[in-house]
């Protein structure tokens, strides 16, 4: 991307205030919730955004059907009850449900592989809008190509709605060793470096430079306990969403935050320990008290064992 | 004492928010950052800075085991530079919604008074720091909208306050950290840096 002040550039005021608000969620959690009472516990807890939606990823895997941007009503309920940002998700290459979200006034918007992608070519042109989007990336070529579309931050893709951290990791091992690759290159292979990442080369010169992406890289898809936030920040995460870790008790039914004060109980004491784990995440002793408060954990599903057509992570290219 | 004097040590609270840009600013304006996650980190601390980032998020971790005590003690004593959620935390009272406080700095201070994040916005105003005028960026940006007798203002927007100076606290309702400009920082190390050479000739005098 130059180094000028047009309207893509990293210099534009446009960009710069997107990549600001990303910078202030940095080493905080984004939280997935369903309801006003889910986000009251996600802000009470020290949640540092919630990011509003009709079903986490986990009931949106075990009942199937197709997985839209959230009802306008949900997501402004949520905008009132909380003092944090608000993000929400739109499908893939859909921008008139990002025109609404940005309407609404959603703070950050997630163009997500968790719902039916309604573009099978064409992700969303993030630079046409004035709220940031973060995209997820399963490796650098795909990070960078967001990028260039305009996403303000990346996030891993993970599998989103398992419990299972496995892909979170693979996926943010893969960009931060493809990132270190590149900062031992000559200027002269940039060139071919970019046509094997399938990138810019201008995005590609950037992280060859820095050795990181120009933007918060964040990490999502699969962290359910306060062990798993502290391993992606410990494998360079700058921050973490959590999706149905904190509220779900099976995988398609949610704690009942609201009539069953035990089931409350447990909500709060994950989203709590998460939080404590992102901040503290290199200190063990910490993680240990953090794990220790935390009275129960989703059910998980383990991600080897699910089907390549049942996959979030291959939506998107 | 001839020798030059050892580069301010300065906190940089890293509970979340963009606390590593602050770190690489101190750097910049010759002092050495040093990352506070508890009470205890604040030992030996010449400064502080608390970032920007989420204000109810950091204020759960000051509410645990005693640290907001210990950071109201360390501002009455020690320099204390806030921006955006910073700057809110030193606040004497906090408004949209009330919320805790440390009360150091003696001004009242609105959240989220711009609007969300399609109301952020980068400007650039007269400032009383020298050099020109300064750029600000405004992220979800809160308000000072009252402020004591002793308080200096060194920038405005539309006629409230959003760069000030009370003796050993500074607050910025803007990023200065987000930009390449280095003045506020290097006003805060050199209020750190006076207040040092004081206390060296308090202990020898």
């Amino acid at each position: 991307m130059p180094e000028s002040g047009d309207s893509k550039g990293f210099t534009s005021t446009n960009l710069r205030l997107k990549i600001g608000l990303a910078e202030m969620l940095k080493g905080g959690v984004i939280m997935d919730v369903m309801n006003v009472e889910q986000a009251r516990i996600a802000e009470e807890a020290g949640a540092t955004s919630v990011m509003a939606l009709e079903r986490v990823p986990a009931m949106i895997r075990a009942e199937g059907g197709v997985a839209r941007m959230a009802k306008p009503s949900l997501i402004k309920q949520i905008i009132q009850a909380v003092s944090i940002p608000v993000m929400a998700k739109a499908r893939i290459g859909h921008f008139a449900e990002a025109q609404i979200l940005q309407e609404l006034g959603v703070d950050f918007i997630d163009e997500s592989e968790v719902l039916t992608p309604a573009d099978e070519a064409h992700h969303i042109d993030k630079h046409a809008f004035t709220t940031p989007f973060v995209c997820g990336a399963r490796n650098l070529g795909e990070a960078l190509r967001r990028i260039a579309e305009g996403a303000a931050m990346i996030r891993t893709k993970g599998e989103a709605g398992t419990g299972d951290v496995v892909f979170a990791v693979r996926h943010m091992r893969q960009i931060t060793r493809e990132m270190r690759a590149l900062t031992v290159l000559s200027e002269q292979e940039l060139y071919a470096a970019a046509k094997e990442h399938q990138a810019p080369y201008e995005l590609i010169r950037m992280v060859a430079h820095t050795g990181k992406l120009p933007v918060p890289n964040f990490s999502a898809g699969g962290i359910a306990t306060p062990a798993d936030a502290a391993l992606m920040m410990q494998l360079g995460a700058e921050a973490v969403f959590v999706g149905s870790g904190i509220f779900m008790k099976e995988r398609a039914t949610p704690l009942d935050v609201e009539n069953n004060p035990k089931e409350r109980e447990e909500a709060v004491s994950r989203a709590k320990a998460i939080v404590i784990a992102t901040t503290h995440f290199n200190d063990p002793k910490i993680l240990a008290e953090a794990s220790e408060q935390v009275t129960g954990t989703m059910k998980g599903l383990a991600a080897a064992a699910l089907e390549e057509s049942q996959l979030l992570q291959t939506r998107g290219w | 004492m001839n020798e030059k004097p050892a580069p301010p040590r300065i906190g940089v609270l890293a509970i979340q928010g963009d606390y590593a840009a602050h770190a690489e600013a101190l750097i910049e304006s010759g002092a050495v950052p040093i990352e506070v996650r508890k009470a205890e980190d604040l030992a030996g601390l010449d400064g502080l800075i608390l970032p920007g980032g989420e204000s109810t998020t950091m204020l759960k971790f000051l509410e645990r085991s005693d640290f907001f005590g210990a950071l109201q003690g360390f501002s009455a004593h020690r320099p204390v530079f806030g921006t955006c959620a910073g700057a809110i935390l030193l606040a004497r009272e906090v408004r949209n919604p009330h919320q805790r406080s440390l009360g150091a700095l003696d001004a009242v201070v609105e959240r989220n008074a711009y609007g969300r994040q399609i109301d952020s916005s980068i400007l650039t105003a007269e400032t009383a720091l020298a050099g020109g005028p300064l750029e600000m960026v405004f992220i979800r940006a809160p308000r000072i909208v009252q402020t004591g007798a002793g308080i200096e203002i060194l920038a405005s927007r539309d006629g409230l306050p959003t760069l000030v100076r009370q003796a050993n606290i500074m607050a910025a309702t803007f990023h200065p950290e987000l930009t390449r400009d280095r003045r506020v920082h290097q006003a805060f190390v050199d209020l750190v840096s006076a207040s040092l050479l004081r206390s060296d000739s308090s202990h020898t005098g």
